[in-house]
């Protein structure tokens, strides 16, 4: 079997906006994105604009048990489902398959604070460090620290039962949900999914792990491709992308409007090294996208900023993509790590959707480690 | 040249040329059947870190590998490693580190863990109440790099991979306490749909940490009968009270049964379906009338090709909380019918405790070695049965049967059932 495959729902928020068409306006505006200098300075983040939750997420008690990174990706997902036609439709979503791609954690900062403040003070830190987690965490925290309760609460929310899958592991984790939701489809093993992932930016334990390794950016803002002759670096941005992915017979059958077709993920992750990320992303370049027509074609860029692999990257798009345009989608919304590929599958197949384009190639470079690539067309 | 195996829906049948595990009982095979069908416990009192005012003071630790100072990425990963080689030295595949297939492996999500978060406080100390600005402070003093990479959540996957010189883009996984049996789901179907031969799967858990326990305990998770430890962990009896929590790791090698077949490798089972259903209910607890879970085992049987008749043994999730084990009676009891009364069905939990992220790969091992031995592990601990569960739980004592299909279950908070059926034949 090796079935055509359609996307035929984006739901997507970030600093640049609710929904696909506000992301499609800024990226036709061009102006520099949202920045907030301060709340984490000499660190900065992308905040993701005000969102109306309750538009997907109606009961109060569903958002209460939620943190940030869960409720912007339950909230992209029900505009995923609702764009699909798919909302409410508790037949289909019975067996809609779901791969997410998620981090997780979220501290109760101010215990934290707090348990730090007093252990160098206490006789015996073990056991305050008990006496205080014991009496001071919210039993439901957890809840928004494990990875895979960001697709338990979709389900919870939208009542997505197919299968439910989270992959982690940062960017790579975005680029092979996509890849293992299409081989299974291109298969015949499955028919439809729920395909993404959600990052919340602007809490200071997530900044904290790139700090300890130098790579977030802390100087004035400035394109993803203009930080290399400083160090590079990426600034975090929060938000979500998810995708309704399906067989285009099955997605014909229902009456869906497909906003553009995906014909090939593909993605790897050899050792890094010098010339690496080149090599693997040229090698993608060549498996798919080897006929890529570049003056009907546009490339969205998931570079991070991070110092060498986005030279490397640019470098294969200056050879590869020609005088196609190249839209580096770090500069819409900053960098949002697990769902940056999602990310910019959505904006490829909705620039597609509307005409603005007949091919597309979506790249996704781990700031760390992984490669991706994904070629989409125009359907009609 | 003979035609190709093909299972009863004419895919590639799924063959199992490798298994590694390690658990609070021990590392390999051999020790770890051994203890399982002598029924001994690894539960025990806990030694890593000072239980004062905990309620749960027990649980399966994984002692006797040295992950220090213990940090639960370090400790998953090491134990991932000597699962994978055990595994991939039994089924003699690929060349030492050129395995010739993708990596997927369960792993604990990772977080920052308290002696790293102190020792960051300390280094951008300023005077003040500590707040997250000092932490960030302590990381600009560069002196806490090595931990960036520890704390990535793709990082113990990618040393893995390169480890065992798997291809392609390896997967992190997570699926809550069903993450094991997904990534044996996930090898599974890459070898069906033709994309590889051979899969490396595996689960790792090693995350026994004072956060992480102190977070089951508060949403009433874990067993409190500390005394005596070996006790505590009572699946399917009336006085569960909760599971204990356990570490360890397992690795299945699967590989496509002619091109085991071509290689002339020893065939230690197969994996003849998968099955797999979310949950909308609630966020830990499992839907009352048990249609996730009946759904998925149900699927798994058929995906198999098989009728629920066929099953003549279950390696239950059997974590021992109140809940999941009525609740499995219960999905159990709905595809089997009055026969599952008399099938058995036995909690290798009642012995490594939940070992979580690595549970359903662990459970996959003892259920692959229960076809093999022709011997089913007991359930520990069963002296006061549950009238409402009636089931065969081969009490206390190792069994010898002859077992051909076996239903293995996984489920998970956030809605997750993962169900496996292997065999010893091709179908």
């Amino acid at each position: 079997m090796d079935r055509e495959i359609w996307i035929t729902g984006i739901g997507m928020v970030s600093s640049a906006g609710v929904g696909v068409a506000a992301h499609l306006e800024a990226l036709k505006k061009g102006d520099a994105p949202q920045v907030d200098n301060d709340s984490f300075a000499p660190y900065r983040v992308h905040p993701v604009v005000a969102v109306p939750y309750e538009q997907q997420i109606p009961k109060k008690a569903d958002q209460r048990q939620m943190e940030a990174w869960q409720k912007l990706g339950v909230f992209a997902a029900g505009m995923a489902l609702d764009a699909a036609g798919l909302k409410g439709d508790a037949e289909r979503l019975g067996r809609l398959e779901m791969i997410v791609a998620a981090g997780g954690g979220e501290r109760d900062y101010a215990v934290d604070g707090q348990i730090l403040t007093q252990a160098p003070l206490s006789e015996h830190p073990a056991e305050m460090l008990n006496e205080r987690l014991m009496s001071d965490i919210r039993p439901t925290m957890f809840l928004a620290q494990l990875s895979n309760l960001l697709a338990g609460n979709i389900s919870i929310v939208h009542g997505v039962t197919g299968g439910s899958r989270t992959f982690m592991g940062e960017e790579q984790a975005g680029v092979d949900a996509l890849r293992i939701a299409e081989a299974r489809i291109r298969a015949g093993q499955a028919d439809a999914f729920l395909v993404g992932g959600s990052y919340n930016a602007e809490r200071p334990d997530v900044l904290l792990i790139y700090a300890m390794a130098d790579y977030l950016w802390t100087h004035e803002y400035a394109p993803v491709t203009e930080r290399e002759d400083r160090g590079g670096g990426f600034i975090l941005g929060s938000g979500s992308a998810f995708l309704v992915v399906e067989a285009a017979d099955v997605a014909r059958a229902r009456g869906a409007t497909p906003l553009a077709r995906l014909d090939a993920v593909a993605s790897d992750m050899p050792a890094r090294k010098p010339g690496s990320v080149a090599a693997s992303l040229d090698g993608m370049w060549g498996r798919i996208a080897a006929d890529f027509d570049p003056s009907r074609g546009v490339v969205f860029s998931g570079a991070t900023g991070a110092v060498g692999v986005t030279a490397e990257e640019q470098s294969v798009l200056a050879r590869r993509a020609g005088d196609a345009r190249v839209h580096v989608t770090g500069d819409l919304f900053g960098h949002l790590v697990e769902p940056q590929f999602p990310a910019g599958v959505a904006l490829a197949a909705a620039a597609l959707s509307e005409g603005l384009y007949d091919d597309a190639v979506v790249t996704g470079v781990g700031h760390r480690r992984g490669e991706g690539s994904a070629r989409l067309s125009r359907v009609g | 040249m003979t035609s190709p195996h093909r299972d009863r829906a004419g895919r590639p049948l799924v063959a199992v040329t490798g298994l590694g595990i390690v658990t609070s009982l021990g590392e390999g095979k051999e020790d770890n059947w051994a203890a399982l069908t002598a029924g001994q416990s690894g539960v025990k009192r806990l030694s890593r870190f000072p239980v004062a005012g905990l309620k749960t003071t027990i649980a399966a630790t994984v002692d006797f590998i040295k992950a220090e100072p213990f940090c639960a990425p370090a400790l998953s990963q090491e134990m991932a490693m000597r699962a994978g080689a055990e595994a991939v030295g039994q089924a003699g595949i690929g060349a030492p580190g050129d395995f010739p297939g993708p990596l997927f492996i369960a792993v604990p999500p990772v977080e920052m863990e308290w002696p790293h978060r102190r020792a960051l406080a300390e280094a951008g100390a300023n005077g003040e109440d500590v707040t997250y600005a000092t932490l960030l402070a302590g990381a600009r003093t560069g002196k806490f790099r090595a931990w960036y990479e520890l704390f990535l959540f793709g990082t113990v996957a990618e040393n893995v991979a390169r480890c065992f010189g798997t291809k392609g883009s390896p997967i992190s996984l997570s699926t809550a306490c069903s993450s094991g049996a997904t990534s044996i789901q996930l090898g599974v179907e890459a070898i069906r749909r033709g994309e590889t031969q051979a899969a490396l799967c595996m689960g790792t858990d090693g995350s026994v940490h004072p956060e992480s326990l102190i977070r089951f305990s508060l949403l009433s998770a874990l067993s409190t009968q500390n005394d005596p430890p070996e006790g505590a962990s009572k699946p399917f009896s009336k006085n569960r009270d909760g599971f204990v929590m356990g570490e360890g790791a397992a690795a299945v090698v699967l590989e496509d049964y002619d091109h085991a077949l071509a290689r002339g490798a020893k065939i230690l089972g197969f994996v003849l379906g998968c099955g797999e259903k979310g949950d909308s209910f609630h966020r830990t607890r499992s839907s009352p009338d048990g249609a996730p879970a009946i759904a998925a085992i149900e699927g798994a049987i058929r995906d198999a090709g098989l009728s629920p008749d066929d099953i003549d043994y279950v390696n239950a999730h059997g974590t021992s909380t109140p809940e999941n084990d009525k609740m499995e009676a219960l999905g159990l009891a709905s595809v089997l019918g009055e026969r599952m009364k008399s099938v058995p069905i036995s909690s290798n939990k009642s012995m490594v405790g939940h070992t979580l992220t690595a549970a359903g790969a662990v459970e996959a091992v003892a259920s692959l070695m229960t076809i093999a031995t022709g011997r089913i592990p007991p359930t520990i601990n069963y002296n006061v049965p549950d009238p409402a569960i009636e089931l065969d739980v081969v009490p206390n004592v190792a069994r010898d049967a002859n077992v051909r299909y076996v239903l293995s279950n996984s489920f998970g908070f956030g809605g997750q059932n993962t169900c496996l059926v292997f065999s010893g034949e091709p179908g």
